[in-house]
């Protein structure tokens, strides 16, 4: 076990744990924030997708060690009264079933949006085809980021 | 709107009493005649237990309306609350739903499988709506001493026109809840429905959107520890040895316990049990027969062949029309097993105490996960409590309570509170599974390409009949034989999404394709003069609604343009399931000689849509699923044990792959049937005859993917 000093949603945090564990765990577990999820574990579905320094990663397979200064976003933080025009095109879309997938998928989005603020249909379906929907809400995902596009400049 | 735990609820129930009343109005789901009872809040409060669901008006003017039934994404929690809302001309901005935990003695059926829950609770919840706004009028009418004919309702206000007084429900639900409820109330038109047939969004949107603990794998409790378990990694093994020393000795690991044939580790944290369960050491011994998929066909032909055969239905004499007949057309389908990959996996809570226990997490059946704890551990089922969350898929894996058993069965034994998490290779290889079944259908034609005989043998695994044997076309053939075997397999299986029809019907489908071609005729056209036949001379019982069928074969026909798109290859279907009726259409274009599923068009009647969002959602969700599972979904099995075990080897649909999906639905005023299951049986069908007008080549077997026709093709 040892002390990790983490910078999660611009809160400094410390967990004590060992340095294989995935941020996964150590977000759940020991930080109490649940929203971001686990599917997989290997890195295949995007239901544990949080941002570091920007960027989408995925959780599950990201050792805690390898973190060091980095900054770690999480749906909790994404914004501050879940207003991201992402989390906010999520709801006029209407896009959950189940919801379970949704904080990876928008995740997902926001961080492409970051790095393509106006997507074409393709990019968007390749940039979101890394994370499973076992509600086969895709349609709407697709659709959603499109709507998060129009309103972000 | 937002979700209320298990104190937040007890308070809130507090909190209605203690704001000195409001309406509390208890309703029965059990019996649509039974008469709604307005209750004072103390009384509810105070533990009665007369009323199956509560609906409560606030002096602040909430409504609160809790949903029994399990949430799995099917948007039952959306849905409930709009039918009573509708009928009580509430303000649905003012409207919040709670989910309620398990209480047999407050609500009935609180099970979600089967798409049953609405038609099950219609008539109960408008009843409970409506009983709810005649007592407001009631009390408006007192107060401002007019007749009550006189006052109107709209969102959440009662009006008196000629004096042009108005007030809020929550100003008058203290003297509404002093009023007896009528004996009858009128309903109202449907018509007139304001909610009902709107696009109302998901009740937890936000809650979902911003990350909140909603799910069970999102309960957490000060001091509970979590247990990852090793199950026999066979099916037909069992425990023979464990060596837990090494496990025992890692960081965090608090006990390794053996039950049954599994061994848990328990720990403080997931993390710290997953790892330690790779250092446990375990000889396992054989049990049984070890099932191979390899073996299946083999297996199956053998028992289509020579297996004894339990009739099913019958009708008129079989063996001279096939002896008659001018053309005969044979063909088998074969699918393999499939884990139903909720993106949740099982988990639950469990805290067996001296004096009871409580359990909390995702379950489809909490009653039934109850029964089994109780007799587990002892206690009489009053003394086990379920608290219900919200559950990321369910697809059929949650009706079962094995993951419930375990967690209490661990928590009995290490005598504190734990939840059970299965990670992803547990869900896939330690579960419950949609059985690999066989079917064979016959159909023998005269001269004139009429259908003169039909016969369906299906193999089942496990389940005893696999036929659906007075779907369609029974009852359309003069001459039918429907008859089924058993294989015992000992690969547990179960209910998956849309049981038995998930694949029978694209089977059959299929077949029917097929047989129409054989008989020179247009997909549709041969199946609207069969249905033709079963209303004008029917078959022995006709027990689904043939003006229904065919309404919605028409309409998916004028929806795609049937057969008069250039260069795009159609595909029909069409299937009953769960009180309602889908058709659908494929269509296939090809792409740089690849054929490729490029739409969907369904046309639906489950009765009148409640949630025009949450339907729409439910049928390409269903169309999905049904595609993504028939194309690529393949769980194998090697001597028991299973050669998939997480996403990397079985491959779930993703957006890249998915056609677009055009849904229409009809418009018919009858009362709402099911829609979380209904959507998914015909797709299969569909694609399979768009992709063979395209290729010339049947698919005959699940997964298409490793069908001859897209060999070499990804
Ligand atoms: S849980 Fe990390 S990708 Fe699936
Ligand atoms: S909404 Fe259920 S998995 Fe995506």
């Amino acid at each position: 076990m040892a002390l990790f000093k983490l910078n999660v949603n611009k809160r400094a945090y410390q967990a004590d744990v060992e340095g294989d564990t995935p941020l996964l765990w150590v977000l759940r577990d020991s930080l109490g924030l649940v929203g971001t999820k686990y599917g997989c574990g290997i890195a295949q579905c995007g239901a544990c997708t949080v941002h570091l320094d920007g960027k989408a990663v995925r959780s599950c397979v990201l050792p805690v060690s390898a973190i060091g200064t980095g900054k770690v976003t999480t749906i909790e933080g994404l914004s501050e009264k879940g207003d991201h025009p992402v989390q906010k095109a999520w709801d006029e879309v209407d896009v959950a079933q189940c919801g379970y997938c949704q904080a990876g998928q928008i995740m997902t989005a926001a961080a492409l949006l970051k790095e393509k603020p106006k997507p074409t249909e393709d990019e968007i379906v390749s940039g979101m085809s890394g994370n499973v929907c076992r509600c086969g809400t895709y349609h709407r995902i697709r659709e959603a980021v499109k709507v998060a596009a129009s309103k972000t400049n | 709107m937002q979700t209320l735990d298990n104190t937040s609820r007890r308070s809130f129930m507090k909190i209605a009493a203690a704001a000195g009343g409001g309406l509390f109005l208890g309703f029965n789901w059990t019996n649509a005649s039974a008469l709604p009872v307005v209750v004072d809040a103390k009384a509810v409060v105070a533990g009665s237990v007369s009323f199956n669901s509560y609906l409560s008006i606030g002096t602040d003017n909430i409504i609160t309306i809790i949903s029994p039934n399990p949430e799995i994404g099917q948007g039952i929690k959306t849905a409930f609350p709009m039918v009573i809302a509708e009928e009580l001309d509430a303000d649905w901005k003012l409207v919040k739903t709670v989910q309620g935990n398990l209480d047999p003695g407050a609500f009935e059926r609180q099970v979600t499988g089967g798409s049953g829950a609405v038609p099950h609770s219609w008539e109960r919840l408008r009843k409970a709506g409506a009983t709810a706004r005649h007592l407001l009028v009631e009390a408006a009418a007192a107060r401002w001493k007019v007749p009550a004919t006189e006052c109107t309702t709209s969102d959440g206000k009662v009006y008196h026109k000629a004096s042009g007084k108005s007030a809020m429900y929550g100003e008058l639900a203290e003297e509404a809840s002093k009023l007896t409820a009528p004996k009858d109330v009128k309903l109202k038109d449907e018509k007139d429905f304001k909610l009902i047939g709107q696009s109302v969004r998901n009740v937890d949107n936000h809650n979902i959107a911003t990350g909140k603990p909603l799910f069970g794998l999102d309960f957490y409790r000060e001091g509970m520890l979590f247990a990852i378990i090793q199950r026999p990694k066979a099916f037909g093994y069992k425990l023979k040895s464990v060596d837990s020393t090494a496990a025992k000795a890692m960081p965090g690991i608090v006990d390794v316990v053996t039950f049954e044939n599994s061994v848990a580790v328990v720990g403080k944290s997931t993390w710290q049990a997953q790892k330690a369960r790779q250092a446990l050491k375990i000889e396992y011994e054989k049990a049984a027969d070890l099932e191979s998929s390899s073996d299946h066909a083999r297996i199956f032909t053998n028992l289509l062949d020579n297996g004894e055969a339990t009739v099913r239905r019958k009708n008129g004499d079989v063996e001279s029309a096939f002896k008659n007949a001018a053309k005969v057309i044979k063909a088998e389908f074969q699918c393999p097993f499939l884990p139903h990959s909720p993106l949740e996996p099982m988990n639950f809570f469990a805290h067996v105490r001296e004096d009871g226990v409580e359990l909390v997490g995702p379950t489809q059946t909490p009653d039934r996960a109850r029964g089994e704890v109780a007799k587990l551990t002892g206690f009489s089922p009053e003394k086990v409590s379920v608290e219900i969350t919200r559950q990321g898929g369910g697809f059929g894996r949650r009706l079962a309570a094995d993951f419930v058993v375990e967690a209490a069965h661990v928590s009995k034994l290490v005598k504190a509170p734990l939840k059970v998490v299965w990670t992803r290779e547990d869900d896939m290889t330690g579960g419950i599974y949609r059985p690999a079944v066989r079917y064979r259908f016959e159909a023998a034609l005269d001269k004139t390409g009429q259908l003169i005989g039909y016969k369906l043998r299906g193999v089942g695994m496990n389940a005893g009949n696999s036929t659906r044997e007075d779907n369609f076309p029974s009852g359309a053939v003069e001459n039918l034989l429907i008859d089924s075997v058993d294989h015992k397999s000992p690969i547990t299986t179960g209910p998956w999404r849309a049981p038995i029809t998930n694949f029978l019907a694209y089977a059959e489908q299929s077949f029917l394709d097929e047989v129409a071609e054989a008989a020179g005729k247009d997909p549709i056209q041969f199946r609207l003069e069969l249905l033709e036949k079963a209303k004008k001379a029917p078959a022995g019982d006709v027990k689904y609604d043939v003006d229904r069928m065919i309404a919605v074969i028409k309409l998916a026909a004028e929806k795609s343009n049937w057969g008069k798109k250039k260069g795009v290859h159609q595909g029909f279907s069409v299937y009953f399931s769960h009180r309602s009726y889908v058709a659908q259409v494929g269509e296939v274009v090809m792409e740089k000689g690849k054929p490729v599923l490029k739409n969907i068009i369904a046309a639906v009647d489950c009765g009148i849509v409640i949630n025009k969002s949450g339907s729409l959602q439910q049928v390409r969700g269903g169309v999905v699923d049904g595609f993504g599972h028939a194309m690529y979904g393949n769980m194998t099995f090697k001597d028991g044990t299973p050669d998939q075990s997480n996403f990397n080897g079985f491959r779930l649909i993703r957006m890249n792959e998915i056609p677009e999906v055009d849904v229409h639905f009809v418009d018919n005023g009858i009362s709402p049937t099911g829609l979380g299951e209904p959507a998914l049986p015909p797709t299969g069908g569909a694609v399979a005859n768009a992709f063979y007008k395209a290729t010339k080549q049947r698919l005959r077997n699940q997964p298409f993917i490793e069908e001859p026709a897209f060999k070499g093709i990804s």
